[in-house]
């Protein structure tokens, strides 16, 4: 065990956590973030992304202890005009892989907040969604702001 | 009122004479076309919630003191227990018990795939419990295993007798052909591939156990459990209501489930036991792969005068063998038609229904056959099909079908072709095709649910069925706000847990609509009803003045008109109770639903890539209740297909059974990058015989012509004839290769 200090959506912790834990199992069970799922836990889905300093990243093979950064989760994106565009969009089905789809998309809204459907394509590959809301995801973030 | 009959009963195709308790279905349906609320888009109820990650899967339930399971799967593909000692892990730091062969249903003594559970360990963390696992120690003594379904078949290793077919005289009827072609179809193991694994957690609370499950029926579970440990099933309460997708495979308890429960009892501690996504990828069930033998007679006029098929279902070593040859037996009207179909037992993990077992596979084989006959018989495809157009189900009248409406929607995307084939540049060339698709859906008896009203106005529709995360609760929703005359708003839905609701049939075989909706509309009636008579009373009019419109009580005649919730004030403290059930389906019907798919494609043909660029599904299920979540439907249902048709094969070492697709990066599903443009259209119109609803299931039927559709545009761009799924680059050119040389001999290829 090994004490670590983190940031999550603007929140100071600090924790004792066993070396080697992943990010998302911290989140998860030890600080109770459980919007950030783990689907894969190897790095392949995406379903457990978060942000760090505003870049997605895959917390299912991110070292809690080597984090350095603030961490934004779900949590953090709930009021996210991201979140009313997918449900306006249908862009949820089971919904397992959507709280990772929505941190993606926020990160790249942010970056570009009119990007091309190209764009989207190119930054959301990485979050895989078995239930195929694609074409949703796409509109979603297309017309985020409307 | 109730009644007792003898009636067909139908789940994924599979069908059984059952005695049911059934209770009538007196209400008329609503006219066709949209309605108020019904046959329009809405916006998922639990939409926010599933997108803002607060929605409680049984991945996030966790619960004080919960131990984890981790089980033991056998490293060979055919072998015994001779001897399996725990002393090493149970020593080990945090291990609370073991459970060894036979002790918990689904842990077996002779392992007869790579990846079957024998054993179980519960520990205090998840990595403690995955290291007493590697601890245990075992001997297996290894037995010889059968790997390949065509020497399953030679020994007749059988799932189950071989299924045979016969109608007509085929071989008559093919010695008067014109024209007959034959062809072999393969199809491989896909994977379901949920996001959330298959798992549960598992509690005792006093004799009563309480079991959090990913499932696609918690009824189905409760039986499952309640057998299993000896108890009655009321003591067995299963919840699930979110879960992270199944598309069939999660219609049982499993072992996981097994093993918590019976781990939680030995331990005193609820305990988790979850697949990881290796685990899931090997042994949670898959749509096993097919070999086709298909055959098919024509006379020059584009009539198909003989059908013939061999099929083997390469089941696995347990699992059911789907109608593969359903397809080849229902979709054309065709006098002589033959086939057989073995299910083949082999030591690989077994089967699990994947959204349309057989009818995905068959309708490859069919659909591409199909093609292949109208080239040789220089007809337009669509046309050939309209031809063939059955007017019943091998005699039995359809209860509604509305295929040649399909065909009509579809004309339109199919008289895109030339335009589609000038695009052809260099090494890329661009074609069209298309395939139609029949399948079940049409649900059954019995299912119930209960609608209760409070006097804030408030309806509150009650049934224990679950969101799989097809929209339930939103299709559910509309249909009692739709009854009752009130907003969608004003409706909320609860569901996902066997011990607070009526029970529901499972949400799979595209039944949850078509099953559980009528019983929500004639819950909302009952309800309904009850309001129209208080509010009779209270002004003093007949009932059948008073009606319910857009959340008002107002008398026809205009004398009152008073908001819902105002009114039902004088409740107070009273509720309106409803209470609804499922009707029977009509007698003597097929109930089927239809549809078709017409795909463009892109080929490289110096690669063998191929992109699927557009595809245009038109659909007949009924009357539509979500618009909005049907087109969601349709296109997860055709991305789905592409995955299988282009990209996904989970494949096994033929020498030892070892799975080596293990990961989602081995896996290869489709991404967002691979999305085609999407088009879907409805027939919509509702089935006069089925229901209070007049609704299908729509779950299914989209996954299911895709994968023929892009062969037959692959054979429309490039005059290839594709053979296999998933239709990768080798296979593309092995294709396009044989193309060429059917060109050499002088038979012309297809431009």
């Amino acid at each position: 065990m090994s004490e670590l200090q983190l940031t999550v959506n603007g929140e100071a912790y600090t924790v004792e956590a066993t070396v080697g834990i992943s990010l998302a199992q911290l989140l998860r069970e030890t600080l109770g973030f459980i919007g950030t799922k783990i689907a894969c836990n190897e790095g392949h889905c995406g379903a457990c992304t978060v942000q760090i300093d505003g870049v997605p990243a895959l917390s299912c093979i991110t070292l809690a202890h080597a984090v350095a950064g603030d961490i934004t989760t779900i949590e953090g994106l709930r009021d996210h005009p991201l979140v009313e565009a997918f449900v306006r969009a249908d862009a949820v089905q089971c919904g397992f892989c959507t709280p990772g789809q929505v941190v993606s998309a926020a990160a790249l809204v942010a970056d570009n907040p009119s990007p091309t459907v190209d764009e989207i394509r190119h930054r959301m590959a990485g979050n895989i969604c078995r239930c195929g809301t694609y074409p949703r995801i796409e509109e979603a973030i297309l017309h985020w702001r409307d | 009122m109730a009644r007792l009959i003898r009636t067909e009963k139908e789940v994924e195709g599979r069908f059984e004479e059952v005695w049911l308790v059934v209770e009538e279905d007196p209400l008329t349906q609503w006219p066709s076309g949209p309605q108020a609320i019904v046959g329009r888009d809405a916006v998922r109820k639990d939409g926010p919630e599933r997108v803002r990650g607060e929605a409680r899967y049984t991945a996030d339930v966790q619960l004080p003191g919960m131990l984890h399971a981790v089980l033991l799967r056998s490293p060979h593909a055919y072998a015994r227990v001779a001897r399996i000692d725990f002393a090493r892990a149970l020593e080990l730091p945090g291990v609370r018990a073991a459970l060894k062969p036979g002790e918990a249903k689904g842990l077996v003594e002779e392992a007869e795939f790579v990846g079957q559970p024998v054993a179980a360990i519960a520990a205090d963390s998840l990595e403690q419990a995955r290291r007493a696992v590697e601890a245990i120690d075992v001997e297996w003594h290894v037995l010889e295993a059968v790997l390949d379904p065509e020497e399953a078949v030679r020994r007749e290793l059988f799932t189950i007798e071989p299924a045979r077919y016969e109608r007509g005289d085929v071989e008559q009827a093919f010695a008067g052909a014109d024209v007959v072609i034959e062809g072999t179809y393969r199809t491989s193991v896909v994977l379901h591939n949920s996001m959330e694994t298959h798992q549960a957690v598992c509690e005792w609370v006093g004799d009563t156990l309480n079991a959090y499950v990913s499932t696609q029926y918690i009824w189905g579970v409760r039986d499952n459990l309640a057998e299993e440990l000896g108890i009655p099933g009321d003591k067995v309460r299963v919840v699930c209501e979110f879960m992270g997708g199944g598309f069939g495979s999660k219609n049982g308890a499993d072992e996981q489930t097994y093993v918590a429960a019976v781990l939680a009892k030995r331990t005193g501690r609820p305990v988790r036991c979850a697949l990881s996504r290796r685990e899931e990828n090997v042994a949670a069930g898959n749509r096993n792969a097919t070999i086709q033998k298909l055959k098919i007679g024509g006379r020059r006029d584009g009539t198909i005068v003989a059908l013939e098929g061999e099929y083997i279902n390469a089941v696995g070593a347990s699992g059911w063998s789907a109608m593969t040859e359903g397809p080849l037996r229902m979709l054309y009207a065709c006098e002589n038609v033959r086939t057989v179909r073995y299910g083949a037992k082999i030591n690989t993990p077994p089967m699990k229904a994947f959204r349309a077992p057989g009818f995905v596979e068959g309708t490859f084989g069919l659909e591409c056959l199909i093609d292949e006959l109208a080239e040789k018989l220089e007809l337009d495809p669509l046309e050939l099909r309209k031809r063939n157009y059955a007017d019943s189900n091998d005699g039995t009248p359809y209860s509604s079908k509305n295929l040649m409406e399909c065909y009509e929607l579809a004309q339109k995307h199919w008289d895109r072709r030339d335009e589609v084939r000038a695009r052809s540049t260099g090494t890329w060339k661009h074609g069209v095709g298309m395939a139609s698709q029949t399948w079940f859906g049409g649900g059954g008896p019995p299912s119930y649910a209960w609608t209760r009203v409070g006097s804030d106005g408030r309806i509150t529709v009650v049934t224990a069925m679950q969101d799989i995360g097809t929209g339930t609760r939103t299709a559910m929703a509309q249909i009692a706000a739709e009854e009752l005359g009130v907003p969608l708003d004003d409706v909320d839905v609860v569901l996902g847990d066997s011990a607070r609701g009526p029970y529901a049939t499972l949400s799979a075989g595209s039944s949850t609509t078509p099953s559980v909706g009528p019983a929500v509309r004639a819950a909302a009636a009952d309800a309904k009803q009850q309001i129209l008579e208080i509010a009779a009373q209270r002004h003093d009019v007949a009932e059948d003045d008073v009606t319910i419109e857009d959340g008002v009580v107002k008398s026809r005649d205009g004398k009152f008109a008073t908001p819902l919730s105002e009114f039902l004030g004088l409740l107070e403290d009273a509720q309106i109770l409803g209470k609804g059930a499922r009707g029977p389906n009509p007698a003597g019907m097929s109930v089927l639903t239809f549809g078709i798919q017409v795909v463009e494609v892109a080929v490289d043909i110096e690669t063998g890539e191929v992109r699927v660029e557009r595809v245009a599904a038109a659909h007949d299920v009924g009357r539509i209740v979500n618009t909005l979540g049907a087109r969601s439907q349709v296109e997860g249902g055709i991305i789905q297909g592409i995955g299988h048709t282009l990209s996904e094969q989970r494949l096994h070492d033929p020498e030892t059974g070892r799975i080596l697709t293990t990961t989602l990066d081995a896996y290869r599903m489709p991404t967002i990058a691979d999305v085609p443009e999407i088009v879907s259209e409805f027939v919509d119109q509702p089935d006069e015989h089925l229901t209070n609803l007049g609704s299908k299931g729509l779950g299914e039927p989209p996954i299911i012509p895709i994968a023929a559709a892009i062969a037959n545009a692959i054979r429309d761009a490039t005059g290839a004839d594709v053979h296999e799924l998933p239709i990768s680059r080798e296979e593309m050119l092995r294709a396009l290769e044989a193309a060429k040389r059917k060109e050499q001999r002088g038979a012309p290829a297809a431009v």
